[in-house]
């Protein structure tokens, strides 16, 4: 394992260096450096050696400072995005999925967020970024669709002023240009009436308009990345899959890769090529969708499908998962961290040092626990009652 | 044999305007439903954001002033008494909202906000009242020192459980439930059903459960009422509706529910691309000439459907079939 | 929108007779009548009530009200008995005076109440914004009397920089440029008080805002575009902010006009406020029914003009 991971590293190295001549003590620094972030997240060393890697997210670590010190909301997560592949991050509340999608375009505030780790985009790492480096990425080769459409659309600023103020840093269009763009791009979401819409305010457009105005901002500078955070949360159904049906086709259009960010398993299924499930803080199982929704393995993908009402009949119990998720500051940092709420599988069966291992290809799961788990008879009995 | 009737429920806005800011026109929340309930049965309320279905819940229980209407319980009317605070009515009928947070007072604490009920219907002595929250945390699964604490420690599934808690207080015969798991986790959100169920089974319960989600309503419900632009479209057992749907407009919001496997997603998203133009060319045909919602005609008898007639129901029925099957 | 002004000025008429009945009966019950400060120990009683008698002081309570509000709607508040004039000019003419004061301090008080509300806003928590912040509590806490007094001690008194009382130079002949300067001048002193005084409010208001604004989802969607900070402050922070430091001028301008009462008399400067105080302390009841009113009119017309201008920059509120 650990000759593999040296072996891995120095190519990379050579990748990254080879051109430009290999300074040696920049080289030794770098081994270092990569070793010990490597040892750190010993895991799926491979994935970033693909060639269609869009992005590379590597060892990253996301710590919300409570009471002067830093707790982790996202604890060592490693993945790469590729070309052309809806990637759907999936998890409960408070498992980090959002300040991950945060953390990569970076939007977090610096004085109260730590991130470290590394995140690939190119040949850049975007951590290293200042401001103004990664202001001209935002938007441009990175964009973001958010939850709620009505209060991420400036309430007053008209509809097509604000589709246009991406076009206006990131392009050198004329004004004419950019309202023409604006106008296309307002079709291309499928908005009726352009013309119209351009001028009008947010509040005077339906939730499902406001949605299809952001994801025409979104892709306004063609990005080669689109972050989607719960894009369809806060719409009903029926406009939600109208939604879904458009990211899916633009994205087909584009090749842009997306990462979709979701609670809501039906989304998943839908929508994804790839499949991450977070449990707080770390990426417990990933696999290409079918194999997910087929063979889900981790205690808690498998729990998570169970607890789903759509596939009970009136009489079933659902299943429920016993305990909470801890606190961000109580959360345990050591041993498998789903341990505690699945108490009937021994310790014994659980990883002392959980790692991220490939049982079948390209599906990975964490820790070993599930080839123990079997789901306990009468634990669909709510724990919580008598 | 139903308890409870709702019987040409109509809760209508006023918009006002003009020079001497007169009524204008109206909203038709809702406007003109019949509802009926049995003992110890779930019935769904479905619709999407705006169809009125919250307005119906809330001007059963009397929060909301309703236009015309009746509102039968146990073959009185009680359609006055229900706004009144202390009558028999409330005591009867509980309700719980969405929002588990901002439903409980968070100066209060658990005792006190338990209490609150018990004082206003049951008139126990101290000593019984304290036994009776000590039997109702029992009741939610949640421990006894909860009495002591304030909502804020709480999670948001504990916090849904003290709602229906506060609801069981005065052992009511029916609870309308407000989108109640719809702010939760999916873990959390069954816990909480799976106790709703317990607790219905435990005392006979009746609910209504008013809801977005087609899939939470599917798992719970026995009759499920569709709900659109104020009125219902649709009308029948869980079977019906989910096995054998009529309204255009029932089909739509079905296949629009995503699947819980990926396989034959290209498939679905064609169907439902081409349903959708068969909706928009056949969707004007649900209203008469009034723009009003046809009334119910029953197609068997359990199952009801918004349609001018038995006839025209068939043809509509067929049209959409070839567009889009699920 | 015309309409609902039109409407608006119409519902105003209910109200403006309700306080002018308020302002009526208030005055017929206090004590002493018009005759009171002329009253000499030997003026013949019969004379006086023959006097009462002509100005109709003996007719029923509504009679006179009647009788009143018909003078008012015609532009006669009655005869001031202090000053021997018409009400109706001499509060026109204290009324510029006020009028102008008042301007000149709404315009000094958003010069410097705008800059130190965005600065503290844009960097809160800092040196600059406690000390912004510490500074507005001071002249929150100050009493209007308090520092009127200190300035006019100092910069008219001792540093002699302003005069201490009148609003013209007597010798400058009207309309000159002079003369312009010279009510100018004796306008700044009070003017740069009050506005002083009046910041709190502003920079406290617009400073939550901007604190607030930062924190919108509008704002972290122009950043997710790119947009850099300097310019989402200035296109889409303040711009926000601004809307109800803006719906709040109708109500600072009638603030503004209603509040000089203070101001006015301790710097003695010859407008209503100063004229409010007087005659309330020479129970010209006539003056101070016509004050009354007037000043219950303005905060009328403040709250309607509040409403039209935040239905102008404000899109989301639409008057029809």
């Amino acid at each position: 394992m650990l000759l593999n991971l040296c072996i891995v590293a120095i190519k990379m190295i050579y990748k990254d260096f080879g051109n430009y001549g290999a300074n040696i003590m920049k080289l030794m620094f770098f081994l270092s450096d990569t070793y010990t972030s490597l040892k750190a997240d010993c895991r799926k060393g491979e994935g970033f050696l693909e060639k269609d890697a869009l992005l590379t997210v590597r060892g990253l670590h996301v710590g919300f400072r409570i009471n002067d010190r830093f707790y982790d909301a996202v604890d060592g997560v490693s993945f790469t995005l590729k070309h052309n592949e809806i990637l759907a991050i999936v998890g409960e509340s408070g498992c980090g999925k959002s300040s991950l999608a945060t953390s990569i375009i970076g939007l977090h505030h610096d004085r109260n967020v730590r991130v470290t780790g590394e995140i690939l985009f190119g040949e850049r790492n975007l951590l290293e970024l200042d401001d103004e480096e990664m202001n001209k990425i935002r938007g441009a080769e990175i964009a973001m669709i958010f939850q709620d459409p009505l209060s991420a659309l400036n309430p007053l600023m008209r509809i097509g002023d604000q589709i246009e103020e991406a076009l206006a840093y990131h392009t050198d269009y004329t004004r004419e240009e950019r309202e023409e763009q604006v106008m296309r791009l307002l079709k291309q979401v499928g908005i009726p009436k352009p013309e119209q819409t351009a001028r009008q305010f947010p509040h005077q457009l339906s939730g499902g308009m406001r949605q299809r105005v952001m994801i025409a901002m979104a892709i306004s500078c063609k990005p080669k990345i689109i972050i989607a955070d719960e894009p369809t949360t806060a719409l009903d159904v029926t406009i939600q899959a109208q939604i879904l049906d458009l990211l899916k086709e633009l994205q087909e259009e584009t090749g842009a890769g997306i990462i979709l960010i979701t609670h809501d398993l039906g989304v998943v299924a839908e929508m994804a090529d790839r499949v991450m499930v977070m449990y707080a803080g770390e990426i417990i199982e990933e696999a290409p969708v079918q194999k997910l929704f087929m063979h889900p393995k981790h205690p808690y993908t498998r729990l998570l499908f169970h607890s789903m009402p759509q596939l009970h009949s009136k009489d079933e119990r659902l299943h429920v998962i016993e305990g909470t998720v801890p606190s961000l500051a109580n959360l345990p940092r050591t041993g498998c961290r789903f341990s505690h709420r699945i108490p009937w599988i021994p310790k014994e069966a659980h990883e002392k040092h959980p790692s991220f291992h490939e049982i079948s290809k390209d599906h990975y799961v964490q820790c070993i626990c599930w080839k123990h788990f079997y789901f306990r008879k009468g634990a669909s009995n709510n724990a919580a009652r008598r | 044999m139903s308890f409870m009737q709702v019987i040409d429920l109509k809760v209508h806005y006023p918009i006002r305007g003009g020079f001497f800011n007169t009524i204008v026109d109206w909203v038709y929340a809702v406007d003109g439903i019949d509802m009926e309930f049995e003992q110890g049965k779930t019935y769904g309320l479905v619709g999407e954001s705006g169809c009125g279905k919250s307005t119906t819940g809330k001007a059963i229980i009397g929060l909301e002033k309703i236009t015309s209407g009746k509102i039968l319980f146990e073959g009185e009317d009680v359609t006055r008494e229900r706004r009144s605070r202390t009558s028999r009515f409330h005591r009867e009928v509980q309700m719980i909202f969405q929002d588990s947070h901002s439903s409980l007072n968070p100066r209060k604490r658990i005792a006190d906000i338990l209490a609150e009920p018990i004082r206003n219907f049951l008139h126990l002595t101290p000593r019984e009242e304290s036994r009776k929250i000590g039997e109702l945390l029992e009741i939610v699964g949640l421990p006894q020192d909860a009495k002591e604490k304030y909502p804020h420690e709480f999670s948001g599934g504990q916090k849904q459980r003290i709602n229906i808690a506060r609801a069981l207080a005065t052992h009511p015969k029916m609870i309308i439930a407000d989108e109640p798991v719809s702010a939760l986790d999916l873990s959390v959100q069954a816990q909480v059903l799976n106790f709703m169920k317990d607790v219905q089974r435990e005392f006979g319960l009746t609910y209504l459960f008013i809801s977005h989600d087609l899939g939470v309503v599917k798992h719970m419900c026995d009759t499920i009422f569709i709900m659109y632009k104020g009125r219902f479209v649709e009308r029948g057992t869980k079977e019906d509706i989910y096995g054998n749907s009529k309204h255009l407009y029932t089909k739509r919001l079905l296949s629009s529910i995503p699947a819980t496997t990926p396989v034959g997603r290209e498939k679905r998203k064609r169907a439902r691309k081409e349903f959708e133009k068969v909706y928009e060319k056949m969707i004007h045909k649900a209203f008469d000439q009034n723009g009003r919602v046809y009334d119910l005609i029953p197609v068997s008898d359990t199952h009801y459907v918004s349609a001018p007639s038995a006839r025209e129901l068939l043809e509509i029925g067929k049209e959409s079939e070839m567009g889009g099957s699920r | 929108m015309w309409k609902t002004i039109v409407r608006r000025l119409l519902l105003m008429i209910p109200q403006l007779i309700a306080l002018s009945i308020l302002v009526f009966v208030m005055a017929k019950m206090m004590p002493g009548d018009p005759f009171t400060g002329m009253i000499t120990p030997d003026t013949d009683p019969a004379r006086i009530e023959e006097l009462k008698e002509e100005l109709g002081l003996n007719d029923p309570l509504p009679v006179q009200y009647v009788r009143w509000v018909k003078n008012a709607l015609q532009g006669d508040f009655g005869k001031s008995y202090t000053f021997q004039r018409d009400v109706a000019s001499l509060i026109g003419e204290r009324a510029m005076n006020t009028f102008w004061l008042s301007f000149v301090s709404v315009i000094l008080l958003y010069l410097i109440a705008i800059p130190l509300g965005i600065l503290a806003g844009r960097y809160q928590q800092s040196r600059l914004d406690k000390f912004i912040v510490f500074y507005s509590f001071i002249t929150y806490a100050i009493p209007t009397f308090v520092l009127s007094l200190l300035f006019l001690y100092i910069f008219g008194y001792k540093l002699q920089w302003f005069p201490t009382g009148g609003s013209v130079d007597v010798e400058a002949e009207p309309w000159t440029l002079r003369y312009i300067w010279s009510r100018f001048y004796h306008i700044l002193l009070p003017a740069i008080t009050y506005a002083i005084l009046g910041t709190t409010g502003v920079i406290q208001y617009l400073r939550s805002e901007i604190i607030d604004a930062k924190t919108m989802d509008y704002v972290r969607t122009a950043r997710s575009k790119g947009v850099p900070m300097r310019k989402i402050y200035t296109k889409h922070i303040f711009r926000n902010s601004f809307i109800p430091i803006a719906a709040f001028l109708g109500f600072t301008i009638t603030g503004l006009l209603g509040g000089s009462i203070f101001i006015e008399t301790i710097f003695g400067y010859p407008g209503m406020g100063q004229l409010f105080v007087y005659s309330i302390a020479a129970r010209d009841y006539s003056v101070i029914c016509a004050l009354v009113m007037l000043y219950g009119f303005l905060t009328l017309l403040g709250s309607l003009l509040s409403d039209i201008i935040l239905s102008i920059v404000d899109p989301r509120i639409r008057i029809e």
